[in-house]
């Protein structure tokens, strides 16, 4: 059996991995799929504390994240291939009008 | 060390190694192939906690659903330019600095909270959650959690919507 | 059909909502059978299914239902709330019309994914349960990047929703990691167990804490509050007008209640610590709001910033957390909601075909070409800088009132001086339109939607301002709250 600490870590190393990914790279879908990494580890989270305390919601709530990563997805890449469409490159340096 | 222990060590730092090279990788499809070898090891990690069910929608919806549709967009967009792009900005050592004391506090809380206080005792109902993983989901999905399961098909419309009208070309006939 | 999970009350607590759902699909079907010229019979439909579940809701307003075993509860601080957005709602598809036919993009999914998102900030502030009140405010939050990248050949709105989106979902998961943190706490997804379980855990305890700044850095993501503000600005820029008026006011106000219920329910165990805290960032969202307002030159970037500085104020009522603090936030989303929206509105109506109209040098004489628009830019300036007697006066009253009752004076005396810096930049609105002669000869075109919106706008910001009492009773529902 191994402990939860070992999981929560692991999550807390994956979640912190998501959000260096994400201030970090200037690549609009590295930056997307550095939430994904991010929404995994809360995940791994969810499943470890569900076993722990043997209730099932938690499960239930990963479920739902993965239903609305899928939404998202979907929504975030329709507005990256738009706005590709209006400009040529996905460097978020070129966001330029705006400040990120 | 048990097995159980090797199986969970081999796992995590597969994930953490290919979560490394996700963020690291100057080339994007490198990068999402990276994420889903992370997202099979977290796969394996929840059958280790005897999630079943969230294992497999993690391998279907996950890897073959999402990460597909990454791939797709990164193969539709211009891939020469992303790929010469510098990879990281000015603002990296702010984020490593920020995110080293984040990785610090949560490290230290949940090591220290785990010998303590951190969590309660085993409060849920005397039932074993290992067997029939997806019959016991399923019937707490639609019984207890039934709002929110109709609330996501409201949002999965709003997505199927969005993707329509934002990715769509403009016809003539828009105008 | 029925059995322990699912009863009657079900229904009744979610009647409204089923409505907006039917109509919002209703929009979608009826769309495909009109030609471009009939498109406003979307918003005709739309505006239906608002008016059927603002009547529905106002027969269930007493019953304070709990339903789905208490997933959702529909007390009076929801449906307080479920007016404010179904006000705010129709307000908006009022000005849309004519604006989306300017743009060329007039199609009737728009007035879906309205519908569709305002039954997310129904579900926001019914919900009960973390679960439930994470997807509603997804389904928020989704149909809103879309709305804001609804132009889709207009690079500014890509640029917009796409940064909108990513600081959206980056916020998301640092909430969500909060939120796994209180649930492996508590071992529950109710929020009340939540508190509950907090409050038998000693005080200062780690896990706890970094659950609360996880949280409150997500929520707060979520308001806009300093340090976490800089979305903001671009995604108003480059939404669509009528959007930027939207989500100024609608799922702003969903955010401060769904943040009103963690704090006074689930987090409410741990009030000592997040008091300092939230003093610290109402006190930077205040200022930054309003020093950063003042430099800016267009007129969308203004508003934009001035709503971070209402949001600073809106966070002296949670600081309070008394009686007059949480009647004084319901009390000024009311009155934001009428004269920020007023305000948008104009600023929509300064479109024309070939000028944007979002700087404010664009409004230059405004006062000869159309004195009464003019006047009413003047009335809801006035009113944002909070001068007696219009409404915005009011909504400040309660809220520097309310951190006075709990002596946090050096609060209350940096949010005075912050409201006296405002009155600079709103004034300097005022001005251009009424000393600078005009840039061109082009009549300002008030289509129908916009002067109805116009006049409900006008005419509460005056009638709240001078007689507040039935809106103040009416405002202090949401004290369920505490209940």
């Amino acid at each position: 059996m191994v402990p939860l600490n070992y999981f929560l870590i692991l999550a807390a190393i994956l979640f912190c991995l998501g959000v260096i990914g994400f201030v970090m790279k200037r690549n609009l879908i590295t930056m997307f799929m550095s939430i994904e990494l991010m929404l995994n580890s809360v995940n791994l989270t969810f499943v470890a504390f569900s076993r722990h305390i043997n209730v099932l919601s938690g499960q239930i709530f990963v479920f739902f994240v993965m239903v609305i990563a899928a939404a998202e997805a979907a929504v975030g890449l329709a507005i990256i291939v738009a706005f590709y469409r209006n400009r040529e490159s996905l460097n978020v340096d070129e966001v330029d009008r705006m400040k990120l | 060390m048990t097995f159980d222990q090797i199986l969970f060590y081999c796992l995590a730092a597969i994930a953490i190694i290919s979560a490394l090279m996700v963020i690291t990788r100057r080339n994007p499809v490198h990068s999402a192939m990276f994420l889903i070898t992370t997202l099979f090891s977290v796969a394996g990690i929840y059958l280790q906690l005897h999630a079943e069910f969230l294992a497999a929608v993690q391998v279907i919806v996950y890897v073959g659903g999402i990460m597909v549709l990454f791939l797709f967009v990164i193969m539709l967009v211009n891939l020469e330019v992303v790929s010469t792009e510098r990879r990281f900005n000015k603002q990296w050592i702010i984020a490593l600095i920020a995110s080293a004391v984040l990785l610090v506090e949560f490290g230290y809380v949940i090591v220290r909270g785990g010998k303590s206080s951190l969590l309660p005792p085993v409060t849920g109902p005397a039932q074993d959650l290992t067997r029939k993983n997806s019959e016991q989901i399923g019937l707490m999905l639609y019984q207890n959690y039934m709002l929110p399961f109709e609330i996501a098909s409201l949002l999965l419309l709003v997505a199927i919507i969005g993707a329509v009208i934002l990715a769509k070309r403009r016809l003539a006939s828009d105008k | 059909m029925f059995n322990q999970f699912f009863q009657v009350s079900d229904i009744v607590a979610i009647y409204p909502q089923l409505l907006l759902a039917l109509f919002g699909l209703g929009v979608l079907i009826v769309d495909l059978f009109l030609d471009r010229p009939w498109k406003v019979l979307n918003a005709f439909t739309a505006l239906l299914g608002i008016g059927y579940a603002t009547y529905a809701l106002f027969q269930i307003r007493r019953f304070n239902v709990s339903a789905y075993n208490g997933a959702i509860v529909n007390d009076s601080f929801a449906v307080y709330f479920q007016f404010v957005f179904l006000i705010a709602t129709a307000l908006v598809i009022f000005i849309s019309a004519r604006y989306l036919s300017i743009e060329g993009e007039h199609r009737g999914d728009y007035y879906a994914l309205i519908l569709f998102s305002l039954i997310g900030m129904n579900f926001m502030v019914m919900g009960m349960d973390i679960i439930t009140l994470y997807i509603a405010l997804e389904l928020m939050a989704v149909s809103e990047y879309i709305l804001v990248g609804y132009l889709r050949t207009n690079r500014q709105s890509n640029e917009a929703s796409l940064k909108f989106f990513l600081l959206g979902a980056f916020s998301s998961g640092i909430l969500l990691y909060g939120i796994s943190l209180l649930y492996g706490i508590s071992g529950s997804t109710d929020l009340r167990v939540i508190g509950q379980k907090l409050a038998e855990r000693p005080a200062n305890d780690p896990v706890t804490l970094v659950a609360l700044v996880t949280l409150a850095a997500g929520l707060l993501f979520k308001v806009a509050g300093v340090p976490f503000h800089q979305w903001l600005p671009d995604a108003y820029e480059g939404a669509p007008s009528p959007i930027t008026a939207f989500i100024s006011v609608a799922p702003k106000a969903a955010a401060f209640a769904l943040t009103l219920r963690f704090l006074f329910i689930a987090l409410k165990p741990l009030q000592v610590n997040w008091v300092p805290m939230l003093s610290v960032i109402c006190v930077l969202t205040m200022t930054v709001g309003n020093i950063t307002a003042i430099s800016q030159s267009n007129i969308k970037r203004l508003l934009a910033y001035s709503s971070i500085a209402h949001a600073g104020y809106l966070m002296l009522g949670m600081i309070a957390g008394n009686d007059y603090g949480i009647t004084g936030i319901a009390i000024y989303f009311l009155v934001y909601m009428f004269m920020n929206i007023g305000a948008w509105t104009l600023v929509v109506a300064m479109r024309r075909k070939d000028l944007i109209g979002d700087q404010i040098q664009d409004m230059s004489g405004m006062f000869q070409k159309n004195p009464a628009a003019a006047v009413l830019m003047l009335i809801f300036m006035l009113s944002l800088a909070g001068i007696p007697p219009t409404a915005g006066f009011i909504g400040k009253y309660y809220l520097f009132a309310s951190v006075i009752q709990t002596k946090h004076y050096v609060l209350a005396v940096i949010a005075v001086l912050n409201a006296a810096i405002s009155l600079y930049y709103y004034f300097r609105v005022v001005v251009v339109m009424f000393m600078n002669d005009k840039v061109d000869e082009e009549k300002m075109v008030l289509s129908p939607g916009v002067l109805t919106t116009l006049a409900v706008t006008l005419a509460f910001t005056l009638i709240i301002g001078i007689y507040p009492d039935p809106f103040i009773r009416f405002a202090q529902n949401s004290l369920s709250l505490f209940q």
